[in-house]
This record gives structure tokens, sequence and C-alpha cells, in this order.
């Protein structure tokens, strides 16, 4: 078999595995008892603990916005129009790719790093021996955790960008605060925010599936757990930026 | 004698490295056998496929009977009820204490309440000299108190039989013959059948009642240590007497 056809049949067979892990995620969630235990600690490893990514992340990017938009709104005279800029920007898209990517990268990387040891140190190897599925102990809390948290910090940094174009309208661009905000709730819609959500919901499922998969994965030691943590944050970024696209179509057409 | 495990011209390869080639091979009730062989012999694998950690490309495995060759993930679970595998560096769960690592498989099974978990952990942690050592983590643990957690929560769920994986490997003369030590007094006071896969031959000559040697993907020897100390078979012969037998030079 030549490299090339060696690489495709490779690319198949990390699909199948991943659809397989996808499909014994799913039986778990539906069919056995939730580990709630583990599932409140991966909320607060994976999510809580994400909040300063979000903070820092969030307000600075509705500051940019608010700066560039200005800047190019400013020629056909409609600086006024920022707060309509930056809500629309950061609910429909910037919030859900550029957190879940700051995200994805943290928690991607962490999971990856984790399970990976745990496989090559047999850890997984033991769960199965001793009766347990590695799916319910280890993929579930962290897929359910991911998928809760990731929306919510999305949400939270809908409100810090916009909270940050406020503070640059307010203090740099001389608009009224009262009058940013008022723009901000007149065109704010429903359906902006959910899209946003939809998105998010999508990447955090794709980033906990190929975070854990890889993990599963990882052979050869210490240098087999990094390149499967590397290629977790590759993959992930990839994948966000590419499902985007035809997320946003998807949206769009509804 | 009745038989526990049986193992009938079972194969198994990777990519293209055959690693046994056909292994036939019977472990009685309440025995312990000693698999013998050089690294990479397939030893563990052996162990691996008994409690379909890993799948047999061909042949079959009977656990009590019972065909397990086909056996799906949920199948296994029952057999794995059976039949615990101590993992050859412990294999313990990072994030949990010693007691909570040995507690694991009566908690995750609702074996009983939490009074029985912990009077069922304490007992097996006194049997295995780590009640001091139950508030630890894997990585305060030495080698051989790694290997001790590990020997407990094998039987903490009080299995019928064991499959110990390297048990004495890594560790001093004097740690490792108290490991075997808890191997003889596991299967004497639990009644168990033990498989003891191993390379160390002080190791195989305090635990065995029998000897299987592994050599090229087959059982190349199985009798008694009496009767391995007077085989003719080089590889063996080179084994008891710690020598290669493809070197003659001194």
């Amino acid at each position: 078999m030549d490299w090339r056809k060696w690489r495709v049949w490779q690319g198949l067979e990390y699909l199948g595995g991943i659809s397989v892990l996808a499909r014994d995620t799913g039986k778990a969630i539906v069919s056995s008892r939730w580990e709630w235990d583990l599932l409140s600690y991966q909320m607060d490893l994976l999510g809580v603990q994400s909040f300063s990514i979000v903070l820092i992340t969030s307000v600075f990017i509705g500051m940019v916005l608010a700066l560039q938009t200005a800047y190019a709104l400013r020629s056909f005279g409609a600086k006024l129009y920022v707060g309509e800029a930056v809500t629309l920007s950061m609910t429909r898209e910037l919030a859900p790719v550029l957190i879940s990517l700051m995200v994805g990268g943290r928690v991607g990387a962490g999971i990856t790093a984790e399970i990976g040891s745990m496989n090559v140190t047999e850890q997984i190897d033991a769960l199965r021996a001793l009766g347990a599925n590695p799916v319910r102990k280890l993929v579930v809390p962290r897929l359910l955790a991911v998928a809760f948290t990731l929306p919510l910090l999305v949400l939270i940094a809908d409100a810090l960008g916009i909270f940050g174009g406020y503070l640059i309208s307010t203090f740099q661009l001389q608009i009224a605060g009262r009058f940013y905000m008022s723009h901000v709730f007149r065109l704010l819609q429903f359906s902006d925010v959910f899209s946003g959500l939809g998105k998010t919901l999508f990447f955090a499922l794709s980033i906990t599936l190929i975070g854990c998969y890889n993990g599963m994965k990882a052979s050869g030691g210490a240098d087999g757990v990094g390149r499967a943590t590397t290629f977790t944050v590759v993959l992930s970024s990839i994948v966000i930026l590419i499902s985007d696209f035809f997320l946003t179509k998807l949206f769009l057409a509804f | 004698m009745e038989t526990f495990i049986e193992y009938r011209e079972v194969e198994k390869g990777f990519n293209n490295n055959r690693v046994l080639r056909g292994v036939d091979l019977t472990v009685a009730k309440g025995e312990t056998l000693v698999i013998l062989g050089g690294s990479g012999s397939g030893k563990s694998v052996l162990l691996k496929l008994t409690i379909g950690l890993l799948r047999a490309d061909r042949g079959h495995i009977l656990v009590a009977g019972q065909d397990v060759t086909h056996h799906t993930e949920e199948e296994w679970m029952a057999v794995r009820h059976r039949i615990s595998y101590m993992f050859q560096w412990g294999a313990l769960f990072d994030s949990m204490s010693v007691y909570d690592n040995v507690a694991f498989p009566l908690r995750e099974h609702r074996a009983c309440d939490e009074p029985e978990v912990e009077r069922r952990v304490s007992e097996k942690l006194a049997l295995v000299g780590l009640s001091t050592a139950k508030d630890l983590y894997p990585s305060d643990l030495s080698g051989g108190m790694r290997k001790r957690a590990a020997l407990a929560r094998s039987i903490v769920m009080e299995p019928d039989c064991i499959l110990y994986d390297e048990p004495t490997s890594g560790l001093d003369p004097i740690t490792a013959d108290s490991i075997n030590r808890l191997i003889r007094r596991t299967q004497r006071l639990l009644g168990v059948t033990s498989v003891v896969v191993t390379h160390d031959i002080q190791s195989m000559f305090r635990v065995a009642d029998r000897l299987a040697f592994l050599y090229q993907g087959t059982m190349a020897f199985i009798g008694t240590p009496e009767e391995a100390k007077v085989s003719e078979h080089p590889v063996l012969r080179g084994f008891i007497e710690g020598r290669n037998p493809d070197e003659n030079e001194p």
C-alpha cells in the first residue's frame, strides 16, 4: 500500500473509531446511572476553572471589536452603531468560536493528557478488569461537563464582550452608555444567541470526543501522550473552524 | 482434578508478529500455575486474553467450562467478577488513595454498604500489610507497596481466580520474597486458583504447583517444578541455570 492510500486508510480508521466512541458514549448516557460526583468534579475542573480565560478573552475581544468597528463606521458617519456591530459579532460568531478555541485548547489538551497517561499506565485496562466501563467512567462525565458548561461560558462571554464594547464606547468614543445599551437590546434577538449556543454545543461535543479518543489511543509512554495531546489541540481547532462555516450556513437557512 | 481455565489452540498476533501460535494449556481449580517465559514471549498477552482485555485471533478459551472466546464486553463483565487481574506495575488509580483504590470494585458493583466496604477493605489491607498506608496516594508508595495495594484490590471482591502479571518484577529480592509469600498465603486463605506470569525463576520455585514454559508461541514444557529441573529443553534449562544456551563462553 503506498503512503497516500495508507493515510486515507488511517483517516477512515480514525473517523470510524471516534464514531464508535460517540455511539458508546450516547448509549452509556441513556442506559446507565450518571456519576454525579464525577460530573460535578469535571464541571468544576473543565468549566468553572476556565472562567478566567473567558473573562480576559471576551472583555478584550469586545473592546477591540468596538475600536475596529468605530474606525470602519467613522467614514460612513455611523459610529453610533458600534453597539449593534459588537452585539451581533459577539453573539453570533466571535464568542462561540473564540471561546471554544481557547477553552477547547485548555480542556481538550487536559483530557487527552489525563486519559492518555491512564492508558499508558494500564489504568484503563484496570478499569475494565475491575468490571467498570471506561466510557461511562471517563468519557461521559467529561462530555456532559463540557456540554453543560461551554454554552454557559459562551453566554457569559456574550455579556462580557458587550460590556467590553460598552467600556470603549463610553470612555473613548464618547457614546452615552444608555444609548449604547438601548442599541444592544433593540437589535438583539433570541435567535442570535441561540445560533451561537447551538454551534457551541457542537464544538463542545467535538472537543471532548476528540480529546477522549486521542487519550484512549495514546501509546508509547510520555512521548506518545505528548503527541496525542498536540494532535488534540490541532484537530479540535481545525474541526471548530471548519464546522463553524457549515453550522453558520445551516443556522442562517432557518 | 476439575479444570478452571482451558486454552485450546489459542493464537494471537500484532501486525505481522505472531506472538501466540497455538497455546494448549489447562489450569486446575485451586492450583497455582506459573507461566514462565522470556521478555516479549507473550505471557502477559495470554493473561489479557483470559479476561478479555485482548481478543484471540484463533482458538478457544474456556472459563469454568464456558467458552468465553467471543464474549461481548458486557458478557466479559460476569467473567471479570470471577477472575481478577493484578497488573505488572499495579495500575492503581492515581487520583485515588490506597483505600479508595481497594474499595473501588466494591463501590462500582455496589457489592455492599459503606460499613461493609470499610470492613472488607481494612481486612484486605491488613492481609497485605498496608493498614497504615490506606490514606496514601499511589505516587507516595514504593514499588513493593504498590504491588501489595494492587493485590489487595485484586482480592477484595473474593474472586475464584487471580491472574498475576509479573508480580515480582522490579523488586529487590527481599521484597520479591514477601510478595511470593503473599501469593501463597492468599492462595491458602482464599483457596483461589492462581496463574502467575513471570520470568523470575526464584519466584517460580516459591509459588508454583505446576509450571508451563512458553517458548516461540507455544507451551514447550508443562509439568511440576521438580520435573522442570531435569528437563532436557535447552532454553528451559538455560532459564533454570541462569545462562544463555546460545553462548558457550565463560
